[in-house]
């Protein structure tokens, strides 16, 4: 006699042994340590530090170890252990101005104070292969120079002395913080930003792509795109002062958009900004594109309809967590919601079905 | 991971307290949907987050948990919840429904009656009942702000014009004391009667959407209908195979490929209650204790 299924602790343990097990793959290949993934597959790494919020590359390399190289997967784990981590205090605003450079560039001037820096990147390498990495390498090195003493300032910044920039409205207080206070709309700039940054990066990516084809066109040059590392300081409330009390690494990207000027603004540059933890400059660009897209309304520029326009359906829709996980509980039971819509299909097709046995005649 | 790590029910005790808000809050205002600040959970948005933070937030070292999804206590996910209070609070849990002071349900209401004392709690997929008329969440708020529900009984006239009848037959609608309409999470609307002037609390979480949402004991909650077409239950025209029960909600199994069916208890506890104090039904053989 058929029985209803049984043992979900028994299928559970199982299966989570079993997962286990892939997860380690054939035991004649040596497993995977934290610090190698953390060293070289250190973009992935930042992914899951800038989408999980949270700075810390050992933690997101033993995420993505324990994930399987399931980002988003590793994405959620460290989301799910930072959401338990006390809260001592806020730093103070980070100093990107002062960060120490590995990559700087500017689309907008050929040459700037403080120079264009390529650093580590993958543009104008050739997607070919390197079959040489299947064998063992040896570690490349490259040239070195001394670090350049001469400040490197944000180009934005020298626009912005000559009145070309919109001037940037700071009233200092203190940003609602997205992971302590539900989302509530009207969101402010700080509050977008915030949910951009922990933002997906393929959604990010698709829906800046979006506006530079025509839906929501925001005209953007990226005015710098900057990679380096910043010094975090904390006020101690028992020393009195504030401390630095480490470094992170940060891609801030700032693009210069056309503005031919609105009722309310006179023509200028415009701004929108992306900031993301690590090297994430994919992230960063398609940042300050969304983010600029959605500032139409206080520029009183017009809604198109755009998807990237439209902040209520950008900010519900880029954490890829609440995503994920809203998709895949479609994969829990529903035989009960299904079962009633079974008896009602039935019941209206009992309706339905002499008329159509007329219609047929 | 050592469960000692984490507090008592997982959530920090500061955490707690702001859900516990929101549900006074929640209760103080029947039906009506307060934001809170949901926290990431162990496991995923939409596999039962909200429900989790309400039950973490109720929880007391001295109270008894049931876990039901779909009305069984052994389904995979109602087994990985009760693990992780288990684990993270060490309450005792049970499968009765009337030995457990609160019990978190996906989809279902148990079928034997809940009592004052009891709390139980919903998860919440979408808690918004206009949210497939009006995507917007900042329209819909206003909508209940306004107590503007017009929008919802032309949906429900349209399919009464088209269908002959009202085509929902889960997370059914309904208005409590007369002011918010409210969506009463997915269970069938079989279902719906439960929920007015029942003798428990009813907590409703849902954690994506960062919502609480409650019904005090003895709230009156009414199911939208129209005068010339009352709201109708609806269930499978069968009796339990297993237990006979002709009153119970019924799961439908596909038992062969030549059309072979049978319908069993969706809540398991009543159905094993059931067959344990001797009745049977069509399946179950003469002189077998089932």
């Amino acid at each position: 006699m058929y029985v209803a299924t049984k043992g979900g602790e028994r299928a559970i343990d199982a299966a989570h042994d079993w997962l286990a097990e892939e997860r380690r793959g054939d035991p004649a290949v040596p497993e995977l340590t934290i610090a190698q993934i953390r060293e070289q597959m250190r973009l992935a790494v930042n992914r899951v530090m800038a989408e999980g919020s949270l700075y810390d590359p050992d933690l997101a390399a033993l995420a993505i170890k324990q994930a399987r190289g399931d980002l988003i997967e590793a994405i959620f784990l460290v989301r799910a252990y930072r959401t338990t981590l006390p809260r001592f205090g806020s730093s103070h605003p980070v100093e990107t101005c002062d960060m120490a450079i590995t990559r700087r560039i500017s689309a907008t001037f050929k040459d700037v104070p403080g120079g264009q820096v390529l650093g580590p990147t993958f543009d104008y390498t050739h997607r070919l292969l390197d079959f040489k990495l299947m064998a063992d390498g040896e570690a490349p090195t490259a040239a070195r120079k001394p670090a350049d003493p001469e400040p490197a300032p944000h180009i934005l910044a020298l626009l912005d002395r000559d009145g070309l920039m919109e001037p940037l409205a700071h009233d200092g207080a203190t940003p609602r913080d997205l992971t302590r206070e539900p989302l509530e709309l009207p969101a402010d700039r700080p509050l977008r930003l915030q949910a951009l940054t922990r933002g997906d990066e393929g959604f990010l990516l698709s829906l800046a792509y979006s506006t530079q084809r025509g839906y929501g066109r925001t005209h953007a040059f990226v005015g710098e795109l900057r990679i380096g590392t910043c010094a975090v300081e904390m006020e101690i409330p028992e020393l009195g002062f504030a401390v630095e009390i480490g470094e992170i690494e940060l891609t801030e990207c700032e693009t210069v958009n056309q503005f031919t000027g609105s009722k309310t603004e006179p023509p200028q540059f415009t701004r929108g900004y992306g900031l993301v933890m690590g090297q994430s400059e994919r992230k960063a660009i398609s940042m300050s594109l969304v983010e600029r897209a959605l500032r139409w309304e206080e520029l009183g520029e017009e809604n198109t309809g755009a998807p990237a326009q439209d902040t209520e359906f950008v900010l519900y829709h880029s954490d890829n967590i609440q995503a994920t996980g809203f998709l895949e509980h479609i994969k829990l039971p529903h035989y009960v919601d299904f079962q009633s819509e079974l008896e009602l299909i039935r019941k209206l097709r009992r309706a339905v079905a002499p008329e159509r046995l007329e219609a047929a005649e | 991971m050592t469960e000692h790590a984490y507090n008592f029910a997982y959530l920090d005790e500061a955490t707690k307290q702001m859900i516990r808000r929101a549900i006074l809050k929640g209760l103080a205002i029947p039906g009506y949907q307060v934001p809170f600040a949901s926290r990431e959970m162990p496991m995923p948005y939409g596999w039962g987050t909200g429900g989790v933070q309400v039950t973490a937030a109720c929880l007391t070292p001295s109270d008894t948990l049931k876990v039901i999804d779909q009305g069984a206590d052994d389904a995979t996910n109602a087994v990985s919840i009760r693990k992780f209070f288990e684990r993270t609070a060490r309450v005792a849990t049970t499968t009765a429904t009337a030995e457990a002071s609160v019990i978190q349900t996906r989809h279902r209401i148990p079928e034997e009656r809940l009592s004052e004392g009891q709390i139980l709690v919903y998860q919440v997929p979408i808690p918004e009942p206009l949210r497939f008329l009006e995507p917007r969440e900042s329209e819909t708020r206003r909508m209940h702000a306004l107590e503007e529900y017009g929008l919802m009984h032309v949906k429900l006239y349209e399919d009464i014009a088209r269908h002959g009848e009202i085509a929902t037959s889960y997370a059914y609608p309904v208005k409590v004391e007369e002011r918010y309409v409210m969506d009463p999470s997915p269970i069938p609307k079989f279902d719906n009667p439960k929920l007015s002037g029942m003798a428990a609390i009813q907590l409703f979480g849902a954690g994506r959407e960062q919502r609480i949402y409650a019904l005090p004991p003895y709230t009156e909650v009414v199911s939208l209908d129209f005068e010339d077409h009352p709201f109708e239950p609806m269930k499978a025209d069968h009796d339990c195979d297993l237990c006979g029960a002709g009153e119970s909600y019924l799961d439908e199994l596909i038992t062969d490929d030549a059309g072979g069916r049978m319908f069993v208890c969706s809540d398991t506890d009543f159905c094993a209650a059931r067959r344990a104090g001797g009745h049977r039904g069509r399946l179950v053989p003469e002189g077998d204790a089932a």
